[in-house]
């Protein structure tokens, strides 16, 4: 076995006879290995007597589990309606031409991936967006781009 | 002696700098050898004056706001330590008129402390209702959670009192010990414009336990689940701790404070799925599976996780229930009006100069909110409409701006409360745009069970499209009503059966926005 299957394999013997255990499972494999891979979403079957497809079945209906490895930094930008009130969408717009990408796309260096959001609980301090694990209000147009820039270089010039 | 200062470690008060403020005022001090206790309290939900600080001074405490890290110095020179008058200064907390003017009930404790330390919970309070409810028989608990009045803060508004009934007489009457009953909070609050839930589990997380084991207490329930979104890491961490020093005390956990009942509770993290925070999606992502709606009955109360009779409660609900039991059911039951008891925790946000959390007894105006609390919008623009209730709920225009706030007054005008969110939009919104996003935002989440949620939702979109480029709109507008009046009728659930409320009130009162001249206007 290699060393991420022994990982795996601790993970899920510790988890396994919570009820329900899945979601516990896919969380805690996500946070150490970074997504869930086929090969990973294999053993988790075997380990929680489950079959593949059922796996894959929850994997792909909740947004937070990824099935590859994403870019270094994820970008989630509230897209819900107390955002829009105060120029949600005029950030989101920016932001996507700044990097020029859409929602769930990389920068080419791979840098940071973009992701949409509704709603972080900061309604009364919109517009809000999370910067890996820091979230931040009150956001600037001037703020979102300094911490683009602080990750990647394909942020185009000033304009 | 070291000067006592507040400063909120609440993740909205920490997302405008609360942390910088916090470093640079421990630093600064220092540095000028003054002595400072700094405590991180939960957020009083002031939140325009977000960084709000706090100085403990013998004349009470005196609160600053909202404070930058370039503000420390100048304020620590103007003599912060001893609470002068001086800029930034907004005189004792208690006095602020925006605080002065709630009458709080269930956040009573929010900001006053570090929500982590449990003899300060217990000075304000704390565990009264618990020892209280230890000395009652369970049906004498939920006599008086139904003699409260007090309805399901979720949205649906159901009585909390005739749920928690329907699972203790659920199962075999005669050995109702022997039956496996569930206590699950529903923290996956994921309407846009609410951050109550979030503001309580931070600020005073006691009380959500404290309100699931009196709930366990009231139906013989010995499991607890809290479903907690994963959009919330500050409010898991906090929960989780707090999980484990009540399990300390004894609080929770085996034989509680000597009684004989267990009760334990175990945090689960959601996956940013907002389906989940319809129960019965919420139960099927316990369970481990795709947060799909169930049909129902069979009713939670009487299968639910697992198929076991199951109280599902909103955190609001739940951490109402200590302070119910505490002072007695009539204290609760004599705030509010008609059919709605009690206190509604309002969520002011949006475009608004002065958002936060308000806790008034229903029966208050979304014009007295508007205008006493939130002075006016923020840019500076008239205000054109406001949504209630979350992503599900209608846009309010001006003239229905008198409505009592209360459940059924809500509903006649075909709105609802809802959690409580209010969001507020100036002149500048185009109605179409969001009606529009009410749709992408239902084909996004629905769960995919039920045709009318999941097709209707992407239908719903394209007609709108078609309305705003001007393309046969007068029959897309039938076309468009007709859509709303099948999910609205066909759904299995609010998502599908209420996305038409905010369509529905922006044709209606803003037809302006309807008239094809959005054309050419991204979506």
């Amino acid at each position: 076995m290699n060393q991420q299957d022994v990982q795996l394999e601790a993970i899920i013997a510790e988890l396994k006879q919570k009820p329900g255990a899945l979601l516990p499972v896919l969380h805690r494999v996500q946070t150490q290995l970074g997504y869930i891979s086929p090969t990973a979403q294999a053993l988790i079957a075997k380990g929680l007597n489950l079959s593949t497809a059922e796996i894959h079945g929850v994997v792909s209906f909740y947004e937070d589990f990824k099935t590859e490895p994403g870019a270094k930094h994820t970008l989630q930008i509230c897209r819900a309606e107390a955002c829009q009130s105060v120029g949600g969408r005029q950030l989101e717009q920016h932001l996507k031409n700044q990097l020029g990408i859409e929602y769930h796309q990389a920068t080419k260096d791979n840098q940071l991936q973009l992701e949409p959001v509704y709603c972080l609980g900061n309604c009364a301090c919109a517009p809000s967006i999370k910067f890996d694990q820091k979230i931040h209000g009150r956001v600037t147009i001037d703020l979102a781009d300094r911490l683009i820039k602080s990750v990647t270089n394909c942020a185009e010039a000033d304009s | 002696m070291a000067t006592r200062i507040y400063i909120p470690q609440d993740s909205a008060a920490v997302s405008v700098g609360a942390d910088d403020v916090a470093e640079t005022l421990v630093q600064k001090s220092a540095h000028r050898g003054l002595k400072v206790d700094l405590v991180r309290n939960g957020s009083r939900g002031l939140y325009w004056l977000e960084p709000m600080v706090e100085v403990e001074t013998d004349g009470g405490r005196i609160a600053y706001g909202p404070v930058s890290p370039e503000d420390i110095e100048p304020l620590l020179d103007s003599g912060l330590l001893e609470g002068s008058d001086c800029a930034l200064c907004l005189g004792p907390t208690s006095d602020i008129a925006y605080l002065k003017s709630q009458q709080r009930f269930t956040f009573s404790r929010a900001g006053i402390g570090d929500p982590l330390c449990i003899d300060n919970y217990r000075q304000l309070q704390g565990f009264a209702g618990l020892e209280q409810a230890l000395s009652m028989s369970a049906q004498g608990i939920v006599d008086e959670v139904k003699a409260s009045g007090l309805r399901g803060r979720g949205g649906a508004a159901f009585p909390c009192g005739i749920k928690w009934q329907t699972v203790l007489d659920a199962g075999d009457a005669g050995n109702n010990n022997q039956q496996q009953k569930y206590i699950v909070c529903n923290a996956d609050e994921g309407d846009s414009g609410t951050f109550a839930d979030r503001l309580l589990m931070e600020a005073d997380p006691y009380a959500l336990i404290e309100g699931m084991t009196i709930a366990a207490l009231a139906v013989g329930a010995d499991q607890g689940f809290i479903y907690l979104r994963s959009e919330y890491p500050a409010a898991a961490n906090i929960l989780s701790k707090a999980l484990t020093t009540a399990g300390q005390h004894n609080y929770i956990g085996d034989n509680i404070l000597g009684s004989g009942k267990n009760f334990d509770i175990e945090l689960r993290i959601g996956a940013g799925a907002y389906i989940c925070g319809e129960e019965t999606a919420l139960l099927e992502s316990l369970e481990g599976k795709r947060g799909v709606v169930r049909a129902k009955p069979p009713l939670p109360a009487l299968q639910g996780l697992f198929g076991k009779p199951t109280v599902v409660n909103n955190v609001l609900s739940l951490a109402t229930v200590p302070a119910i039991i505490a002072q007695g059911a009539d204290v609760y039951a004599q705030l509010g009006c008609e059919k709605s008891r009690g206190t509604l925790v309002i969520q002011l946000a949006g475009n608004i100069k002065q958002g936060g959390l308000i806790e008034l007894p229903f029966g208050s105006t979304l014009e007295h909110l508007l205008e006493s609390f939130g002075q006016s919008s923020l840019s500076g623009r008239p205000i054109k409409a406001v949504q209630v209730g979350g992503p599900l709920g209608a846009y309010i225009p001006k003239q229905q701006w008198q409505t009592p706030l209360d459940y059924e007054a809500f509903a006649r005008i075909g709105a609802m409360l809802g959690h409580g969110g209010v969001v507020v939009f100036d002149d500048s919104v185009d109605m179409s745009a969001q009606a529009r996003f009410a749709m992408e935002f239902c084909a996004i989440e629905s769960c995919g069970k039920c045709t009318p949620c999941r097709l209707g939702s992407t239908r719903g979109v394209e007609v709108i499209d078609r309305i705003r480029s001007d393309q046969d709109s007068e029959n897309n507008l039938l076309l468009l009503k007709d859509l709303c009046d099948t999910m609205e009728a066909a759904s299995l659930c609010a998502m599908g059966g209420m996305t038409p409320f905010p369509v529905r009130s922006a044709v209606e009162y803003f037809p302006e926005d309807f008239s094809g001249k959005q054309s050419g206007a991204k979506p």
